[in-house]
């Protein structure tokens, strides 16, 4: 289950990572199990990096853009164009006293932040790069995403609940009704998307839309899901407008008020990761995943190379690769924008928006699609 | 063994660990915030325990309905309303304890002889894996249809229900206390956070002025 996908032995035989790892520890005399059990940290391993190399990234380019709009020049000095300045924060918040509140529960305030952290982490088990670069084609993929991000409010009422401060209580009781709200709008949108795919598996629905490259991508059939799974992405994720959780000029920080150091981290870590997260997933079931806008096998056609050759299945998987992170950063991009140029909206706006506008619209999107699916099953995914 | 049977075994045992340590803890403690951290924990690890009988759907359903709603919702409960009650003294503790403890105790020895006594190595239906959700889908609107939307038509009252106790503005009069009830947000003040001076009772003040 953890590896990464068994390949289909024609199309890709020269590029299977795991035969060709195991083979080689194989060949200095380990057993076929043993190889087996060295190989199953890898590909998660490498997960956990790319989605903290990813946060990394991330809070440079949040720090950078806020610059760019306040007209600031942002970080300079750690690195070239400050992009060491990431490195510094999680270097600082590390040395930083951990500091326990002394009327808090202290197993609980501990456990909240790993709450937070570790169903998002689990989550970047279904996010696909390439046709068989995810650690887990799971079936009911998508489906566990939504799940896991249903964990997430337990860890925010736990660390409210324990930090013994009201602010910190609001902070998580909002935080938990916000993420149930915009839970529903967003499933519904993911369940439209399903429906023309006819699959919860992350990789079937980027097969679905690779048909004529950037034609086919599911945001010209779903434009209404689309932003409805984008708003409530970024609900879900707490980023402004929908930050209210922990609006400094009403509640301090939310349920991080009474956080210092590594336990702050992991919440800072969290909404980052949560943040990447959501933006690759739009980009899987919106934005053609790892497509290239004209599609691959057209573009090796035209220069006269066979899709199976391994030198044009190395290229097409690390353009797979580049345009699953390219699409997804620009999304994160809107993200920091948006950030930086709206306001905060009120807690009546929040909650109307998502339980008297997008429930409603998320609906009618629904009948539409599954209209549309029966009355033009070749467009709609019949 | 194999290193697949050695994993599956070790997290059989962790999670069914889990679950009776956790439901031993969700009724035995004292604080009620814990029992239902502790009861999250438990849906959790039965989650686990489908997830190992090959059943993804049903695990990730109920991670989703029972901790993702259920035990958010008590929590919500637990923490809206802070009430601290002191509860009258119930008369012969000790007997209702007996007593209740050994109905438990009856309970668990004629569960754990219908454990040994049946044969429960029987060979089920073969595991359809990913496609075990298409099979529910069938199910739920054909032979099951009836159940599922009495599931739906209770739902719709508990949620009528919740809506008529928030709005409190379709009762005039309070059921329990009989007074008239204040119609205004909940949000609003009660009681004013400054005691109402007028002049005539405070002469400190009409002295500065």
């Amino acid at each position: 289950m953890t590896a990464l996908r068994a390949p289909l032995a024609a199309v890709t035989s020269g590029l299977d990572l795991q035969t060709s790892f195991t083979t080689t520890l194989q060949g200095i005399g380990l057993t076929p199990a043993t190889a087996h059990l060295l190989w199953l940290p890898l590909p998660m391993l490498l997960v956990l990096v790319a989605a903290v190399v990813g946060v990394l990234v991330n809070v440079w380019l949040e720090r950078k853009i806020s610059a760019a709009v306040q007209q600031r020049i942002g970080p300079e000095y750690a690195g070239a164009l400050g992009v060491l300045q990431p490195l510094a924060d999680g270097l600082k918040l590390l040395f930083k006293e951990d500091i326990i509140p002394a009327r808090a529960d202290g197993l609980l305030f501990t456990l909240g932040p790993v709450l937070v952290l570790i169903p998002v982490i689990l989550s970047w088990l279904v996010v696909p790069f390439g046709q068989h670069l995810l650690i887990s084609d799971v079936g009911i993929g998508v489906f566990l995403w939504i799940a896991l991000s249903s964990i997430q409010p337990i860890g925010l009422l736990m660390s409210g609940y324990a930090s013994n401060n009201k602010y910190s209580l609001l902070g998580g009781l909002r935080a938990a009704a916000q993420s149930i709200s915009y839970e529903i709008p967003l499933a519904l949108a993911v369940l439209a998307v399903v429906m023309m795919s006819n699959s919860l598996s992350t990789i079937d629905i980027v097969n679905q839309q690779s048909g004529a490259g950037i034609l086919s991508w599911n945001i010209w059939r779903q434009p209404v899901g689309f932003l409805i799974f984008w708003i409530c992405a970024l609900a879900e994720c707490e980023r402004l407008p929908f930050d209210l959780p922990e609006a400094e000029e009403e509640l301090v920080a939310g349920y991080q008020t009474e956080y210092a150091g590594m336990k702050f981290a992991l919440f800072y870590l969290g909404s980052y990761i949560n943040l990447v997260l959501s933006a690759l997933l739009v980009a899987v079931l919106y934005l053609g995943g790892w497509g290239f806008p004209i599609p691959v096998e057209w573009l090796a056609g035209a220069l006269g190379q066979s899709v199976d050759a391994p030198v044009v299945q190395v290229i097409t998987g690390s353009l797979g690769i580049v345009m699953t992170v390219l699409k997804a950063y620009l999304l994160v991009f809107i993200a920091i924008l948006l950030r930086w140029t709206l306001p905060r909206v009120r807690i009546d706006q929040l909650l109307d928006l998502g339980w008297k506008f997008l429930l409603p619209i998320a609906l009618v999107n629904l009948l539409v699609t599954a209209g549309l699916k029966l009355a033009f099953p070749a467009f709609f995914g019949g | 063994m194999t290193i697949a049977s050695w994993t599956q075994w070790i997290c059989f045992v962790a999670l069914s660990a889990g679950v009776v340590i956790g439901s031993l803890g969700v009724v035995l403690l004292p604080n009620i915030v814990y029992s239902a951290f502790l009861l999250g924990g438990v849906f959790l690890s039965v989650a686990g325990l489908y997830l190992m009988l090959n059943a993804s759907f049903v695990a990730a359903a109920q991670v989703l309905v029972y901790v993702g709603a259920v035990n958010v919702l008590i929590l919500f409960a637990i923490m809206l309303v802070n009430k601290k009650e002191t509860l009258a003294e119930i008369p012969g503790l000790p007997l209702r304890r007996l007593l209740s403890g050994g109905v438990c105790a009856g309970l668990f020895l004629l569960l754990l002889r219908v454990d040994v006594t049946t044969p429960w190595a029987v060979p089920g239906p073969s595991p359809v894996g990913n496609d075990a959700t298409i099979r529910i889908g069938i199910h739920l609107f054909s032979d099951y249809l009836l159940p599922f939307e009495l599931a739906s038509v209770l739902l719709l009252m508990a949620m009528i229900g919740a809506i008529v106790l928030a709005r409190r503005d379709v009762f005039t009069v309070d059921v329990i206390t009989g007074e008239d009830v204040d119609q205004a947000l909940i949000e609003k003040m009660r009681t004013p956070l400054l005691v109402e001076t007028t002049p005539t009772q405070n002469p400190a003040l009409e002295a500065t002025r």
